[in-house]
């Protein structure tokens, strides 16, 4: 039963995805497109029928570029989510929001990037012009001139802190990468296919950030997924089953920062994903106890845990028993990123995930999980993020 | 060159008293609160009439990042970042110097110094203070 306006009225009816690599050879627009394509023949939708479009404030590809290369015709909706990977799961709220409206029919969805052979994310803000800086330039400023340049940089001065607040070690951190690593040593379409880890292979990885090891961040990737959104009504007559959305929010918190949110009083946890949370299991009904898997944003390891205990799957600072003796892999009592995740199937900012929560819905996953009702999925951690809720009709 | 910061109407107090080898707290003069990073108004009380302090400099560790990869010039690995606790109630990120990495610890007190790079750059940095917290 749906506790707000949009909540159960929308459905993902398609996914697409190109091949995940380190160099795609194409554009990144030729990712899109082909990403875009892929997800309506999914759905059983022709081009002509898409009149919304969203992605990432971050997207190089612009709805109306895509739009055409697509052979679509006209536009009624287009949005973009602001604040790296956090926009992942905003981007289907804003479809789903928008179908509910009646503002847009057919909404897609996409990330598109070659985020390893053109612009790599882990040199961080080296390039930062800061002679007339933005409000924003301005906000890296305060970091950059001491050497806190890079995305593991800025999660590791939490992370330390989170290792001390709670009495955790960089072991705990070691076991979110243990089980994202054997979920993508399963699936075909991961990089890490066929190349699982130990903890020892964690320990002995090198320091990138300390308390952040090598195997402690996510890789670089170029790719591309989207996804289709549509109401329930027309879902119904479409080719796969509906992977329902039973809730989705956005949430940014007290003293929000962009990567840096370090003048809370806490700053080991992530007060924005516990809003997140709040909103979910409002609008749902629903519980942590009611996922049988999740996809839990793996940028870096040490958010993982600080996530585990946001939406209440364990208590504040517990996360590192919850993991203990395989609980997040599969055949434990909630599997996390049965893909391999963002740490082994590639870094497509988060849509990777949500297509794999669609097959978790679905019943297609190559680590599928039975039975699957629903399936939390979440958004990039240490900016303002978001989350969904995905159901079986 | 040194990256710079990313002076703004809104900052430009603060890079100035750091070129003057002082290390200010934006403070509101109505409701006296103090507040990092500075922002155009206070975030308590809303008033635009803010002025600074000068901070005592001395503090603690807060929690700290040790940078190894990727070595990106000019900065010297590992590079140990630190965010500082000051006494006033502020906290701010800084580089520690004279600290060896293995050494580094949440709760260290430190304290400011201040270090001139390119010839025009003016950074603040922080060192281990003695005695307790």
């Amino acid at each position: 039963m749906s506790r707000s306006g949009f909540a159960s009225r929308a459905a993902i009816v398609g996914i697409g995805q190109t091949e995940f690599s380190k160099d795609s050879r194409r554009s990144e627009l030729r990712l899109a497109v082909e990403a875009v394509l892929s997800a309506l023949a999914d759905a059983g939708l022709d081009p002509r029928d898409v009149d919304g479009m969203c992605t990432f404030a971050m997207d190089n590809n612009p709805e109306i570029e895509v739009q055409r290369a697509i052979g679509g015709g006209e536009l009624r909706f287009f949005s973009r989510v602001h604040f790296g990977g956090g926009a992942a799961c905003a981007t289907v709220m804003q479809a789903a929001l928008a179908v509910a409206a009646g503002v847009a029919d057919v909404v897609v969805c996409y990330r598109a990037m070659n985020e390893r052979s053109v612009q790599r994310f882990g040199i961080g803000v080296q390039q930062l012009r800061l002679a007339q800086p933005t409000t924003e330039s301005a906000h890296f400023g305060w970091y950059a001139p001491f050497g806190l340049l890079t995305p593991a940089g800025w999660v590791a001065m939490q992370a330390q802190r989170y290792l001390h607040d709670y009495g955790a070690t960089t072991e705990d951190f070691g076991r979110v990468s243990v089980a994202c690593r054997r979920h993508a040593a399963t699936n075909p379409a991961a990089w890490f296919y066929g190349r699982p880890i130990t903890l020892e292979d964690h320990q002995a990885s090198r320091w990138i950030v300390r308390p952040l090891r090598l195997l402690d961040c996510c890789q670089e990737s170029d790719g591309a997924v989207a996804v289709v959104v549509t109401s329930l009504e027309r879902a119904r007559d479409l080719r796969q089953p509906s992977a329902v959305i039973r809730a989705a929010a956005q949430g940014a918190s007290d003293d929000q920062q962009m990567m840096t949110s370090y003048y809370r009083s806490g700053i080991g946890d992530l007060p924005e994903m516990a809003l997140v949370a709040r909103q979910l299991y409002e609008q749902s009904g629903l519980g942590a106890k009611d996922f049988e898997t999740a996809v839990i944003y793996d940028h870096f390891t040490p958010f993982v845990l600080a996530q585990l205990e946001a939406f209440g799957f364990c208590g504040r600072g517990e996360a590192k028993d919850f993991m203990r003796g395989g609980n997040i892999e599969l055949g434990g009592a909630l599997p996390i990123n049965t893909h391999g995740g963002q740490l082994g199937e590639a870094y497509i900012h988060g849509m990777n995930g949500v297509a794999e929560a669609v097959r978790q819905v679905r019943g297609t996953a190559v680590n599928q999980i039975d039975p699957v009702n629903h399936v939390l999925v979440t958004a990039g951690t240490g900016v303002p993020t978001s989350a969904l809720i995905l159901g079986r009709a | 060159m040194h990256p710079r910061p990313g002076i703004t109407h809104d900052n430009r107090f603060f890079w100035d008293g750091v070129a003057a080898r002082k290390l200010l707290i934006q403070r509101c003069t109505a409701c006296h609160r103090l507040q990092h990073p500075p922002a155009p108004a206070c975030l308590a009380c809303h008033s635009f009439a803010l002025d600074a302090i000068e901070a005592s400099g001395r503090g603690h560790v807060h929690s700290f990042a040790i940078a190894h990869h990727p070595p990106i010039p000019p900065f010297a690995y590992p590079n140990v970042i630190v965010l500082v606790d000051l006494e006033e109630g502020t906290r701010i990120v800084s580089r520690l110097a004279g600290v060896e990495p293995e050494e580094v610890e949440i709760g260290m007190p430190v304290a400011v110094d201040f270090e001139t790079l390119d010839g025009d750059l003016t950074l603040h940095l922080f060192r281990r203070a003695g005695g307790p917290r």
